[in-house]
């Protein structure tokens, strides 16, 4: 597939121009609801910010590296991850009820929702859109291995996977394997390991590469 | 209903191309939030509006849901949620058909047919402030009820799901209708979708018991169980390349001892 040419053609997914019609649409529909009183125009904006740059994966990073570094907070997560998320500052709407999986040698969690969108919120943020497209929440379920692969993870057949399909208001965060080699590491530095994907079950953390060939 | 967003086990859409060949353009659609500005203004509209309380979440996914499959499949997402959101409007007496219809590009398509509920359009409260809806993120919407009713399920229990016979909403997937399960946690009692996303009185809330039921990957897929221990061979890949002749990357084996686990309430459940 060649995009060398020209732009011009046009794409049949997500990322072309804008459609004007929507974006003229939405901004009418804003208008009106505005006139109404049935919006705040910066409410508008708050939530926007909410959700562009306050409540993101760092919010999760920071969950699983405590969880490696401090192993109550292993057993009040696995136990009570609502109760235990909390604790550190993150709740609210899309993570009423949390669980937590964990992964190890023996299991790989993955999660999906193949009914819509459901993600949890307060650890990740909104949902990349990946998650949100047909062959992903088709997939995940029927070949879950398949979808790894193209994520480029592989596991071991001795690894069972395990999907969670989010059909309720329960939504599910995974805990990653700790890589090897961070047994000195600090939870802030544990926490720069931590990728979305990882959390969603995509994708393994990978050990960190040594700065210095005789670490 | 078992509409074209009941996407779990269906075949035909391709790979998940988490890496976008877009990268060309500057932007990352596939990694990014919003690809437009419209898209972060129909997501604001959506949770800004939610919040008058004139409608539940389960009535805005079947507001979403409730389209013709073939427009469902070709929407992008936050088009999806903007039909769903003009609709709700609509159907709760918040603005006039013609003032939908007035929209730039309207299309009669996306302005519901039934004439709005008179006894659901209210008087609506003020619209929140910035930090009025900030608190109401924080707060979230839980579902988990006050109940202690005994559920019928224990942890461990083989249940089976019923298959699907009501038009409304569910969320139980089609892919384990009919399909045997274990209990594998016991979640309390929880608002039900089926009859929050339908119910006429706004005061009376509709709790079952859900569970989180565990299936066998390779029972609810058995045309792509391709299991078998052992490691790969190159005669395993053939013959997976031929099962799958439409994607020749297919050869990744899946195995038989994967589970997919489900969270289903008390009604959509029967004993094995």
């Amino acid at each position: 597939m060649s995009h060398s040419e020209d732009h011009d053609h046009d794409h049949d997914h997500d990322h072309t121009a804008p459609p004007p019609e929507l974006e003229l649409r939405v901004k009418a529909l804003e208008s009106l609801l505005v006139e109404k009183g049935l919006v705040d125009p910066a409410t508008l904006n708050e939530i926007i910010d909410t959700y562009e740059h306050r409540v993101g994966p760092r919010n999760g990073a920071q969950v699983v590296a405590k969880a490696w570094a401090d192993e109550k907070f292993r057993q009040a997560l696995l136990n009570d991850a609502t109760g235990a998320v909390a604790s550190l500052g993150f709740m609210g709407r899309q993570g009423e009820h949390l669980k937590v999986v964990e992964n190890s040698d023996e299991v790989h969690n993955l999660v999906v929702c193949t009914l819509c969108s459901c993600y949890p919120w307060t650890v990740l943020g909104l949902p990349p859109a990946w998650y949100k497209s047909a062959p992903y929440r088709s997939r995940a379920v029927s070949e879950p291995r398949a979808v790894l692969a193209e994520f480029g993870t592989s596991l071991p057949d001795t690894t069972r996977v395990q999907v969670w399909d989010s059909t309720a208001e329960l939504r599910y965060l995974v805990l990653p394997k700790r890589p090897a080699g961070t047994d000195s590491w600090s939870e802030a530095q544990l926490a720069e390991l931590v990728t979305r994907n990882a959390m969603i079950g995509v994708e393994l953390i990978n050990p960190p590469e040594m700065d210095e060939a005789n670490e | 209903m078992i509409g074209a967003h009941d996407l779990g086990g269906k075949q035909g859409f391709g790979r998940v191309l988490p890496v976008s060949n877009a990268s060309e353009r500057g932007v990352d659609p596939v990694e990014s939030l919003f690809h437009a500005e419209w898209e972060r203004r129909a997501f604001a509209l959506t949770l800004a509006t939610g919040m008058l309380g004139q409608w539940n979440i389960d009535e805005s996914r079947h507001a979403r849901e409730n389209q013709a499959s073939q427009r469902y499949l070709t929407s992008s997402y936050y088009e999806t949620w903007l039909v769903g959101l003009q609709k709700l409007l609509h159907e709760k007496g918040m603005l006039e058909r013609e003032e939908l219809a007035a929209l730039p590009f309207a299309s009669s398509v996306e302005i519901s047919a039934s004439a709005p509920n008179s006894e659901r359009s209210r008087s609506v409260t003020k619209a929140p402030t910035p930090a009025e809806a900030a608190a109401l993120l924080a707060r979230g919407g839980p579902t988990l009820l006050p109940d202690s009713r005994k559920p019928k399920y224990a942890r461990g229990a083989l249940v089976k799901v019923q298959p699907m016979t009501q038009a409304g909403h569910t969320r139980a997937p089609e892919y384990v209708h009919g399909a045997s399960g274990v209990i594998h946690a016991v979640n309390g009692v929880h608002i039900y979708p089926d009859a929050n996303a339908h119910r006429q009185d706004k005061d009376r809330v509709v709790g079952e018991t859900l569970y989180t039921v565990s299936f066998a990957r390779a029972a609810l897929f058995p045309q792509r169980a391709s299991c078998g221990g052992g490691t790969e061979t190159a005669s395993a890949k053939k013959t997976l390349n031929r099962e799958s002749t439409n994607q020749e990357d297919r050869v990744i084996k899946e195995s038989c001892e994967d589970r997919v686990f489900v969270d289903l309430w008390e009604p959509y459940l029967t004993h094995d």
